[in-house]
């Protein structure tokens, strides 16, 4: 092995391969077998964070970045003057294992640019997956990208090998993707999805009738949306990220705030900051959605079709929606609790277990693991101090606010600061 | 007034099953149960040395484990904690399960059982770290080794997840601070002492004991580290919230950093 030139090659697609923000290695319930290398770990596992705070769990990498198509947003177009290169199939097979080997990583994420063809560049992808499979009886993680556009057949091949397969939705509006990814058209991306969402559903029904059929995608598929690039509410981005939710039974959809990488007069200019609070923003939404029984229209209507972003989306429901509340956390439901600002689904769990044993006061939420500064205002419990007075959402919102501080505080307040 | 005793047992969690058994059998009124290399007798109590003895140890184990699995491996994973006092806090803990029908390990109102489930917590997340933060370096005598300095004394909890993952290697995982290591031999896990000259963390000095390739596949790795991260969001915070710098010697890729 030439590792001067692996090291050239990994330099240059693992930096065009970066900005797809997923790296979960979770999901799966692959196992040893035969005594051979790797067991996916249900619960996933991060062996490392970039100094940006990102989880390194996957070996991710793109296979080329040759690439005949030019979206707008991408590093790897076309038209854009980068230094490109290619893995051979075994190079990337060699690096895998011996990454593996060492704990570095829990699997391959392989993406790729679009070389020739849709089908030419799957067909590559495939052959990676199942180099590792079946020569190497590897039973890590595998992640691999769907290609716009490839045939059924090869989608088909490429569950059979890999844990997770995802196409990246990127632009959220068709006319956002007209306008930024001419080249493509909205149906290359959802056949490829359409057709793993189908063959997971018929293994799914299989396997109850024969125990031991090989498995199928076993983690699901993800898609990726970036934010902030062609001027989408965050409306458009949660009522899209529910629809493929809903249609395609995504695992996940992640939010991407879109980092600018070249010059070009339809993107936020280069140097303009990572939206990063409206991210963190919409991932709270998107956990609101799928672990607190939220529904989307609860959260963003016509009326507010923007986050708040001085306050987390539960609050700000809470605030508009002060009817519900107070909520008694002794006798309310487990649907009620998980509506109460400040308190996590972990706490909720807490307090239902706790609550069968005695009444609980302010003391035992607060050690729960309650945030109280904010929950104070929603709740009451077993004591008579309570937030008796009639206070007003702007009122509670100002108070929470001037009790507490916030990671990202300094990026919306309106305070000149002193010094710098 | 029955006067209070003060168990002493050699430290491993069956001889703290033992002491336990034995307090409950002989109807002890416990003042402390302490290690036997650590232990302070107090000035108004008697002590008692207890034997570790597997079969009563196993009785503890399995009248806690009919109470709830939850319970046990909470018990378990606390006593591994090693934290000062933790035996007593375990003792009062199991006497709260055995006393009461109900699901009382659920009790999260009760500072004991929300202690202990805490403090358990606490060790779960260190193995879940160790699961991850372990960095295999190939030897010459193809062994993939590791050093490893844990909060917690979590190899015993580790050893499944690797003797799974990595079956048809030979490894060693070696807890610096503790002074001992598990070792596969591509067939059985085993506990092994070593006589190590030096710690294999991060030295910029390659150590001669490794293969040829180790290193090149240590630069492959950080070369991968850093073209991953995305200047523009730096975020060195976070970065230290998930990796805290006490792990930073034993992580090839922060290197540099150390």
């Amino acid at each position: 092995m030439n590792f001067d030139r692996i090291r050239e090659k990994l330099n240059i697609l693992a930096d065009a391969a970066k900005y797809d923000v997923s790296c979960a290695s979770s999901g799966s319930n692959r196992t040893n077998q035969n005594k051979g290398l790797g067991n996916a770990s249900k619960m996933g596992i991060c062996h490392s964070y970039t100094s940006d705070g990102r989880c390194v769990s996957l070996l991710k990498i793109l296979l080329t970045n040759h690439c005949i198509f030019d979206c707008a947003y991408c590093v790897t177009r076309k038209s854009n003057d980068v230094p490109r290169a290619a893995f051979k199939v075994q190079e990337v097979v060699d690096l895998t294992i011996n990454f593996y080997r060492r704990n570095y990583i829990e699997g391959l994420f392989l993406s790729s640019g679009i070389f020739k063809s849709p089908d030419h560049t799957m067909e590559r992808l495939v052959s990676v997956a199942k180099k590792l499979r079946e020569e190497e009886n590897f039973n890590g993680y595998i992640h691999l990208k769907s290609i716009p556009g490839a045939s059924d057949e090869l989608m088909y091949e490429a569950g059979l090998y890999a844990d997770r397969l995802s196409v990246n939705i990127e632009v959220p509006t068709i006319s956002g993707l007209k306008l930024l990814a001419p080249d493509k058209k909205h149906e290359d991306f959802t056949k490829p999805m359409e057709k793993v969402k189908n063959e997971i559903v018929r293994y799914q029904s299989e396997r109850k009738v024969i125990k031991n059929i090989p498995k199928y995608a076993p983690a699901g598929q993800s898609t990726q949306i970036i934010v902030g690039a062609s001027g989408e509410s965050d409306k458009d981005i949660m009522y899209s990220a529910t629809y493929y939710y809903k249609t395609y039974n995504m695992k996940r959809v992640y939010y991407s705030g879109y980092v600018p990488v070249t010059h070009d007069s339809r993107l936020p200019a280069i140097g303009s900051q990572v939206p990063m609070l409206r991210e963190n923003r919409l991932y709270q939404t998107d956990w609101l959605l799928r672990f607190y029984g939220f529904s989307v229209g609860e959260i963003l209507n016509n009326q507010y079709p923007n986050l708040d972003m001085d306050v987390d989306p539960k609050l700000s429901w809470a605030l508009r929606n002060l009817h519900h509340f107070p909520v008694n956390v002794n006798t309310a439901d487990k649907l009620l609790l998980a509506r109460i600002p400040g308190v996590g689904m972990r706490s909720v769990d807490k307090i239902i277990n706790a609550r069968k044993f005695r009444k609980l006061n302010w003391d035992h939420l607060k050690k729960i693991g309650v945030a109280l500064n904010r929950a104070q205002y929603f709740m009451v419990c077993e004591s008579r101090n309570w937030e008796r007075r009639d206070l007003d959402a702007e009122k509670i919102k100002g108070m929470i606010l001037q009790n507490s501080s916030g990671k990202f505080r300094n990026q919306y307040s309106t305070q000149l600061s002193l010094f710098n | 007034m029955n006067t209070s005793t003060t168990l002493i047992y050699d430290g491993s969690f069956n001889g703290f099953l033992t002491a336990v058994f034995v307090a409950f059998d002989e109807k002890i009124n416990v003042a402390d149960i302490q290690k036997n290399n650590e232990s302070q007798s107090g000035l108004f109590s008697e002590t008692e040395t207890v034997f570790t003895h597997v079969e009563k140890a196993k009785r503890v184990w399995n009248g806690i484990r009919n109470k709830s699995n939850n319970a046990i491996s909470n018990v378990y994973f606390a006593f591994l904690s090693e934290a000062e006092g933790v035996e007593m806090m375990l003792y009062t803990y199991i006497q709260k399960l055995m006393r009461t029908q109900n699901r009382k390990y659920l009790d999260y109102s009760d500072s004991t059982v929300l202690h202990i489930a805490q403090l358990a917590k606490k060790v779960s997340r260190e193995k879940h770290r160790m699961e991850a933060f372990v960095r295999f370096q190939l030897t010459k005598d193809d062994i993939y080794f590791a050093n490893i300095e844990p909060d917690f004394d979590v190899l015993p909890l580790i050893s499944k997840h690797f003797r799974d993952r990595y079956a048809d290697q030979k490894w060693l995982i070696y807890d610096v601070k503790r002074k001992y290591g598990i070792y596969y031999d591509l067939e059985h896990v085993e506990m092994v002492s070593l006589n190590l000259k030096d710690i294999h963390h991060n030295k910029t000095m390659k150590s001669n004991a490794y293969n040829s390739e180790e290193y090149k596949y240590q630069t492959l790795w950080n070369d991968y580290f850093k073209s991953t991260n995305i200047a523009l969001r730096i975020n060195p915070k976070l970065h230290t919230q998930h990796v805290p710098k006490r792990y930073w010697k034993y992580l090839s890729e922060k290197k540099e950093a150390v």
